[in-house]
Formats: structure tokens, sequence, C-alpha cells
């Protein structure tokens, strides 16, 4: 989990959530329980989220707060979960979005 | 069916303000948010708060968060957490939709005798080629991603706008361990205050102003890999032959908030233009109400400002609700908003703030001109 | 003012929007020197000072002004500032150094007696510098406030240290 920020000199990022297990695209990866899905797969170097229906382009995090939908993912079987306003639970099975598929 | 005495939407600065003050005066208060946990953007500002000692000053912005929660929860303001208003009706009621994506949603249709809208803003977004490729973002989404999350968006960041979002925005990336390698701004002139700017060009991140990018340009992988930025001439259009390659995973934009309306919309309160706020706002008068009589606006979404205003502002909105309702007397309303419209004034002095000062007042004007007394809705 | 335009002030425009201490004074030892030069809706520093060296008064949004003679240079302000924007210069710390000390908030903090890189207010490196003392009490809420040693003719110029690399 390179990409956490895991010194600071005004904040204390120690996590004491759970570590849990989820899965991306067929892939297990380490999360905390009840941080927002987005927040996980970033520490995993995971960026996209999801390609448009279109023309097939990668979209990933773009406002973290619930309004863009960028970042929407199919987590448990179920299609646009905004994942930066969703928290992770145990053993979620997550899939980047493709189109409508 | 389910009734409150007030209903506050958007759990920032302004909503938790109004929740407070009309809870004080013992009115029966719901607050909802669509987020996973109440504060608005204010658990992302961690840095010392400018203002008078009456704003906190000097505190950091996540402790005036964790003060205000305390104080609402003693007041005893309910919250609904990862909610979203998705319907207003005649009567006072509003649609209320409650749970997580993917999980079981329900909706609660309930009367709010009175209502608040403190939904804030969303961020502008700049367009240039490439501006949808993952790593662009907003910069107030990778401020998310540090300081609330503690996840990186990125290592090496360029940021747009030298706005104070661009600035104390830089500043915190580089707190939270990225680096920050370029700046651009479009203007002739650094946005923010000089403070701000003084302290990333102290940490070597320089400041293109006259810049912009012309490009974020993707990697095998899909996501940014450098960035292409350019001088611009004075209709800040690039200058051909002044491009420049900046090796970045990540760009920031930071170019201004615009007031997020849809739920003034939705209640379908008379709107004004303002550019120095941001957009379309709602008219209010000097309680906050609009144009719709019982429903109130405070904060971001009428008129982008800084937290300490949306805290008055909010305070204010809460305070006329519960006189409306009786639950406090006139003056005694009267006399806490002249308090509070006193401290608002010092907040928009200088050359930064009298402008927003002008502003309100024509926007003030405009709702005695157009408005006058608030309507029920048909 | 090139200020604007880049995000730093040259010393000697400085000198032109704010009263520095004169050179009598720095000759004394230490000293506070405020580098607040736009008129922005803030006076946490004025309350920070228990000497009364600092007045905003009113309207809030006016420059502040350092009573030089009152202030002892104790450097409580400068992690006080919400604009970190002041600064405590002692340029009668020995025959030939200064100590500059500035609020530094990154991470890591560096540690006394480290040998580090000065930097100034372009975040140019100006010298060599060894950090003299390391202020970071609870009253002054995670902002550390740095203290370093260098040649005495940087001492207007050095704002801040380059960086120290996070360990990987």
């Amino acid at each position: 989990m390179s990409d956490r920020v895991d010194q600071h000199c005004i904040l204390d990022v120690k996590k004491t959530g759970r570590t849990v297990k989820i899965t991306v695209d067929d892939k297990e990866i380490e999360a905390y329980e009840g941080e927002p899905i987005l927040s996980a797969l970033l520490a995993s170097g995971i960026k996209i989220n999801r390609y448009t229906v279109k023309k097939h382009e990668p979209r990933g995090l773009f406002c973290g707060i619930g309004q863009c939908s960028d970042c929407s993912m199919v987590v448990d079987g179920k299609a646009n979960v905004r994942t930066c306003i969703t928290p992770v639970k145990e053993g979620m099975v997550i899939k980047t979005q493709d189109g409508l598929k | 069916m389910l009734e409150r005495d007030v209903v506050v939407v958007g759990a920032g600065p302004a909503g938790l303000a109004a929740s407070i003050e009309a809870a004080k005066a013992g009115a029966d208060v719901l607050l909802v948010d669509l987020n996973m946990k109440p504060g608005g953007q204010l658990f992302k500002q961690i840095h010392k708060f400018f203002g008078s000692s009456a704003h906190r000053s000097g505190t950091r912005g996540f402790e005036i968060g964790k003060m205000l929660l305390a104080e609402a929860e003693e007041a005893g303001v309910e919250i609904w957490l990862q909610s979203t208003v998705i319907g207003a009706f005649p009567g006072n009621l509003i649609a209320i939709e409650k749970g997580t994506d993917g999980g079981n949603k329900e909706v609660i249709t309930m009367r709010a005798k009175k209502l608040i809208i403190a939904t804030g803003a969303s961020e502008n977004v700049v367009r240039f080629k490439g501006w949808t490729t993952p790593g662009v973002m907003g910069a107030g989404a990778a401020q998310t991603m540090i300081n609330v999350n503690h996840v990186k968006p990125g290592k090496k960041i360029v940021m747009v706008g030298s706005g104070n979002v661009g600035l104390i925005v830089s500043y915190q990336l580089m707190q939270a361990g990225c680096d920050v390698v370029a700046l651009v701004e479009a203007a002739p002139k650094i946005g923010g205050y000089a403070v701000h700017a003084a302290k990333i060009r102290r940490a070597g991140v320089p400041i293109y102003t006259q810049h912009t990018v012309v490009e974020a340009v993707p990697g095998e992988d899909g996501t940014v890999c450098k960035v292409v930025i350019a001088k611009v001439d004075d209709h800040f259009q690039p200058i051909p032959g002044t491009e420049q390659e900046i090796e970045a995973d990540t760009v920031t934009i930071g170019a201004g908030l615009k007031p997020a309306t849809d739920m003034v919309k939705l209640e379908k309160c008379q709107l004004t233009f303002n550019g120095p706020f941001g957009g379309f706002i709602p008219l209010h008068n000097d309680r906050m109400e609009t144009s719709r009589a019982g429903v109130y606006v405070a904060g971001d979404a009428t008129g982008v400002e800084e937290a300490n205003t949306a805290l008055e502002e909010g305070r204010i909105a809460g305070i006329s609700a519960v006189e409306s309702l009786g639950l406090i007397g006139e003056s005694e309303a009267e006399k806490k908003r002249i308090e509070i419209w006193g401290r608002l004034e010092a907040l928009r002095m200088g050359p930064f703030g009298e402008r927003r000062q002008i502003e309100k007042n024509n926007i003030l004007a405009e709702y005695e001109e157009k408005i006058g007394t608030a309507v029920e809705m048909e | 003012m090139s200020l604007i335009n880049t995000g730093y002030l040259e010393p000697e425009e400085l000198r032109e929007l704010q009263k520095l201490p004169s050179e009598e004074r720095y000759q004394k030892g230490p000293v506070a020197v405020i580098e607040c030069v736009q008129e922005i809706p803030c006076n946490p520093c004025e309350a920070a000072c228990r000497f009364g060296a600092i007045r905003i008064g009113d309207p809030i949004t006016n420059l502040p002004q350092c009573s030089h003679e009152k202030c002892t240079g104790c450097g409580v302000c400068v992690s006080k500032c919400p604009g970190l924007a002041i600064f405590v210069v002692n340029k009668a710390y020995s025959e030939t150094t200064a100590t500059v000390s500035f609020p530094y908030e990154y991470m890591p903090v560096p540690e006394q007696d480290m040998a580090v890189t000065a930097v100034n207010r372009k975040g140019e490196p100006v010298c060599e510098a060894k950090v003299v003392k390391v202020l970071n009490p609870a009253a002054f809420d995670h902002t550390p406030v740095v203290t370093v040693e260098i040649p005495k003719e940087y001492a207007d110029d050095v704002r801040s240290i380059r960086r120290l690399q996070e360990a990987d």
C-alpha cells in the first residue's frame, strides 16, 4: 500500500480500521473496512474505474464527493456504484465498469 | 407522515451552523447529507483559518468541523447521511433517497415546515485535450484524497489555477508527500492570497502565470504520463511554439467553484446570475429567505465564498427559520442577525473581500426590487 | 508588485510594504519579521503576542504593525500566523552567523544538529545550514518552528529549507 499517506505533520494518518480483502477484476487487494472503495483502489495503484459507453474511453477519480459519477464501478454485481462515496466491506467483488456491460 | 420543524440539506459549515441555531432554539431539526460523513469540505481544510478571533481564526478547518459536530450533537440535531433530496412538492413536502449505491435504498417522503438549503458548490472544469484522462481531477478531489482518505492521488502533480484553492491544495499535496512540479495560471497575476503563494514558492514550486495546460497525455496504461503546457496570449489562447512538456502523473484543476443550485431549482426558487459569486445563485433577503416562503439558503450555494462566511450565513438562516416558527421572538432574532451581518461585513473587507460585499448588497437589493415578500409554492 | 506575478517578494519590495526591523535592532538579537503585505481579514498574530508588540486593530484587514522594540523574538507568532508569513531573525547569533526561524509543516521534520540546505523566498538554495532548534509544543498546533544557523550575509534571504526526502 505504497500510495497511502503514511506520515503527516498535522493529521493523524494511522489507520485504525480493520484490514480486509476485496477483489478487483479477479485480483485480491487489501483495504480498510469502511474507507471509500476508491481510496483502497488508489492505494493499490488502480486509477481506472470505468470505460465510457460509446467511445470506450477510460475514466477515473474526478470530483471525489459523489457528484460526477466518473468513478462508478460494478460492485457485487450492481453497476453505477460511485466508489468515492461507497464504503468497503469485507469480501466485496468489484469490477471495472465497461460501458453498459 | 414524517414531519420536522426544520430540514437542512447539506452538512457543511453552513448547514451545520443553521442546524445548531435552529436546534438550540428548540426546533426539531433533521440534517441530511449525501456523503459518508458530515462536515462537508471542512474536514479537508487542514490549514489554520484566517479571520478574527470571533471566527476561531488560527484554528484548523477540521478542528472547527469537530467542534461543530459536537455542538450539533449536543443541540440534538438528527443527521441522516448518504441521503439525497430527490423531490420537492407543494405543501412543503420533500422526498429523500436514503442508502448507499448498490445497497438497499429507500425513498422517504416527509414534511419540512422550514427548509434550509446549504448544498455548497461544485468544482469548475478546464477543458483541454485529454481532460477526461484518469489522473486529471478537481483540486478539491485531490484534497479529499490526501486529507480525508489519506491516499495520494498521484506522485507528480501539475496544478491548474492560482486561486486560494490551487495554492492551498498545492501546499497540502506536498504535506502529504506528493511533488507539485508546476502551478499553471492563465491570468498574468496570481489569484489567491500572496502568503499562500509564498509558501509553495519557498518549497520550490514554479508558478507559471500566463500559461495553460494544452494537453494531458495518456501513457500506455491509459492514465496521465505527461502534461504539455504553453504560454497564452492576452485572449488566453495558447501561443504556438511555446509548448513545454512536464513529466507528471496527475493534473489537478483549481479553476474556481460554482454554487450547487440543483436543490434551489427543485424548490423553484428564483435565481440571478452573479459572476463574482460563481454563477447562478438564489435571490435571498437579509434573513436568507429565498423567493419561496419558508425556504432558506446559506453558504456557497448562495455564492462561492469561504467557510467563515458560510457559517455566519448558516446561523442567520437557522435563526430566521425558528423565528418564523415562532420559537424565538422577532426582536431577539433581529438583534442576532444584526450582529452576524456586522461580522460578515468584517469578513468581506479589503481588496479580496470588498467586491463580495458589494455583490451581496446588490443581491439583497435585487430581492427587494423583484420579490419583496416570499410566496408559498403552488 | 512582483509578488502577485511571481508569488514571492524581493527583499527591497518587502521593505517598501512592511516596516522591517532596523539594522540597529537586528544587532540586539532575535526579532520578528512579518512578511504580510496584503489587506486580508486576519488577526491571530495580534492576540498571539503577549508583549503587545503586534498591532492590527480595527478593521482587521489592516496590515500588522510590529513594534520591534517591544518584540523579544520569542517566536510564538511564527506558529500562530495562518499565512505562515512571520519569521524570527537573529543577526547577533555569533560573530559570523545569524539564525532564521520559520514555520515548517512537512514530514519529516528536521532534527537538531541536522545539516540542511537553506532556501530563499523562491525556493532556491542559498547556503548550507545547521538546524539549531526545533520547537513543536502542543500550543503550536502542529506548526513546528525550525531555527537554522547560516552565514550572516544570508539572513535577509533565507526563509526555509529544502524539503527533506521521505524515508522509503
